[in-house]
């Protein structure tokens, strides 16, 4: 078995044409586009996940606060309860399922966004 | 107290038919991988049941009403937290955790770290909490049975471990899953219908709190403890970053398909759980009225149980006190199973005898049913030492220890590359130490007055930045030592797997 060789003139000053790899396979073999790629896709789910939990314990370290250091709003009444009761007993609640939400939707569209990318070419 | 007939009927009928969903299970559970996590078919609305199931535990149950009776306002942060842990869980945790293919939190160090050391010393903690929250459940099933039929306080939490072992030894998680998701609805049941019941009467007798007397307990920081703001700030930060890192709520979600699916189970726990704490703050609320007497005791945490029959009387309170009864067993029963499970499967595998892959199936699950055993052991025998603290409180701690451990190991794995070996090692023996110190000193010794006893009963809010700072601090001086592989474990957590099966040369033979 001989190879065939090709004897040609190395073309060292011409651009040499960009090979079509498709990301997926940068990926795949944790090129250094492939790193970069990864790196890009765990930016974008790290500031989706860190959004949403710093809002989220924010607004109850807020909540915490404002109930233990302004007693002024304490004597309010919502339907006879008042209102710091009403706020961290009930409606906190649907607040935190909205939060959940948003995470959900976020991450969910990072990956679409990505799996995109991964299908050019 | 008086016996109560309906009550004994409610536990003896939760407890039979927790045994006979289990044998059904027995038939179906023919591989050990059906045995340990049900085959991962189940669905994103059946796993979310399943985790609230097990999650809602005796601390939910019976503690929060106790502790809004006795301390008022400023224990509403205790359900608050333990629904936004699921949401930080969803957040930073529940996707990756799922792609990583970990079925346990040693396994999840094993494959992000590739060192044995640092999944013997995630094992070590995983029974600790496992224990640490199981002491509790056993405690509540023997107030609960004492309160309501004058039974022996050894004998509640008895029932719980006779009725756990049986379960898990005939079925696995498979019966399990189908059994907690069940459980969830009798919980939410159990509380609901008294809910609605006693809150018309309340509503129809036009009842007010005592509010003369009662104005410290309504307002925020009137809980009569030492440094009321760091306390309630330091728990919310326990709960919701303990949540991660308990081992029974992280085998659950290994029952999703997918990181996707992994993500919805959270979301709709999330919503389970916003409608079930919004009726133990109503029971604590009531207490406060009808059971005055019980704040500050260590009945308190029966309020939900004894309030039924105070409020109402005669049959109607008899009946609605054994449906709560019942639900408080079921309480105790799911979440002490699904401790159970993962305490034991951590025993069997990582700390008892050595890892045997090649061990046949026979005798891996007969080791597993020694461990469960070895498993509820143990806190049995604590259980029956007695407690200082509360239900809830005791479950609180529980998650500190999650929190001060587990969650930076789960944080910075997932989502920073740099760390390594030894940092994750440094950190889990600072948060570790340090955290466990603080439950013991809380548990053992009585408890401390002024910033002493708030730094030690709450320990998370200044662990848990030392144990990060630890495993950062650590893991950039010993840079060098990256573990090689990482960047293929960062691909299996982040890509979505629909992507990940085109990808011909990412090891996916423990996912």
């Amino acid at each position: 078995m001989t190879e065939r060789v090709r004897l040609t003139h190395p073309r060292t000053t011409a651009a040499r044409p960009v090979q079509a790899r498709p990301p997926a396979r940068e990926i795949d073999e944790l090129t250094v586009l492939g790193e970069l790629y990864l790196a890009s896709l765990m930016r974008s789910q790290r500031r989706a996940a860190f959004g949403v939990c710093l809002g989220a314990v924010g607004l109850l370290l807020v909540l915490a606060v404002a109930t233990a250091e302004f007693p002024g709003w304490r004597e309010l009444t919502v339907a006879g309860i008042r209102l710091p009761w009403v706020l961290v007993g009930f409606a906190i609640y649907p607040v935190l399922v909205g939060f959940g939400g948003i995470a959900v939707r976020a991450a969910e569209r990072n990956e679409r966004e990505f799996a995109a990318l991964m299908r050019e070419r | 107290m008086a016996v109560q007939p309906w009550a004994e009927a409610g536990v003896v009928l939760v407890s039979v038919a927790t045994v006979a969903v289990g044998s059904l299970g027995l038939r179906r559970a023919r591989t050990t991988g059906d045995f340990y996590v049900a085959s991962r078919a189940v669905t994103p609305a059946w796993n979310a049941a399943a985790v609230s199931g097990e999650y809602l535990s005796a601390a939910s149950f019976l503690g929060i009403a106790g502790l809004v009776l006795t301390h008022g306002f400023d224990m509403l942060w205790y359900p608050v937290g333990y629904t936004a842990g699921y949401l930080i869980l969803l957040a930073l945790v529940a996707a990756p955790l799922r792609r990583s293919g970990a079925y346990t939190l040693p396994d999840f160090a094993q494959i992000r770290l590739g060192s044995t050391v640092v999944r013997r010393t995630a094992s070590l903690l995983v029974v600790l909490i496992g224990w640490l929250y199981l002491v509790p459940q056993l405690q509540g099933a023997a107030l609960a049975l004492t309160a309501q039929t004058g039974a022996p306080g050894w004998a509640g939490g008895l029932i719980v471990c006779g009725v756990v072992l049986t379960t898990v030894a005939v079925g696995g998680m498979r019966s399990i899953t189908f059994a907690q998701a069940v459980q969830y609805w009798l919980k939410l049941t159990a509380l609901l219908v008294p809910a609605v019941v006693l809150g018309a009467v309340w509503h129809g007798r036009h009842d007010r709190l005592p509010a003369s007397a009662d104005t410290g307990w309504l307002d925020p920081l009137g809980s009569g403890l030492d440094h009321p703001l760091y306390v309630s700030l330091s728990l919310i930060v326990a709960i919701c970053l303990g949540t991660m890192g308990l081992p029974h709520v992280l085998v659950r979600f290994y029952t999703n398909p997918d990181g996707r699916n992994a993500r919805r189970t959270a979301l709709i726990v999330i919503v389970l759980l916003s409608v079930f704490y919004q009726l133990p703050t109503l029971f604590g609320v009531f207490g406060r009225r009808y059971l005055p007497e019980l704040a500050g005791t260590r009945f308190a945490d029966a309020t939900v149980l004894l309030l039924p029959e105070r409020m109402l009387g005669g049959l109607p309170g008899e009946l609605l006190g054994g449906l709560v009864t019942a639900g408080a067993f079921a309480a105790f029963l799911s979440t002490a199973s699904g401790l159970t499970v993962s305490v034991a499967g951590v025993l069997s595998q990582d700390l008892l005898g050595r890892r045997a892959p090649l061990a046949q199936r026979r005798q891996r699950i007969r080791a597993f049913r020694a461990a469960a055993v070895l498993s509820l052991a143990v806190p049995y025998a604590l259980s029956l030492v007695g407690a200082r603290v509360s239900l809830a409180a005791m479950v609180g701690l529980a998650f500190a220890l999650a929190a001060c451990t587990f969650c930076p190991l789960l944080v910075l794995g997932i989502w920073w590359r740099g760390l390594t070996a030894v940092g994750a090692m440094a950190g889990l023996v600072v948060g570790g130490v340090l955290a466990g110190f603080a439950v013991l000193t809380t548990l053992v010794v009585a408890p401390q007055r002024g910033w002493t006893g708030a730094l030690l009963a709450q320990p998370a809010a200044w662990i848990v930045p030392l144990t990060f700072a630890t495993m950062l601090g650590v893991s950039l001086a010993t840079r060098s030592r990256i573990p090689a592989g990482v960047g293929r474990v960062l691909v299996r957590l982040h890509v979505p797997e629909s992507m990940i099966s085109e990808l011909p040369s990412i090891d996916r033979s423990s996912g």
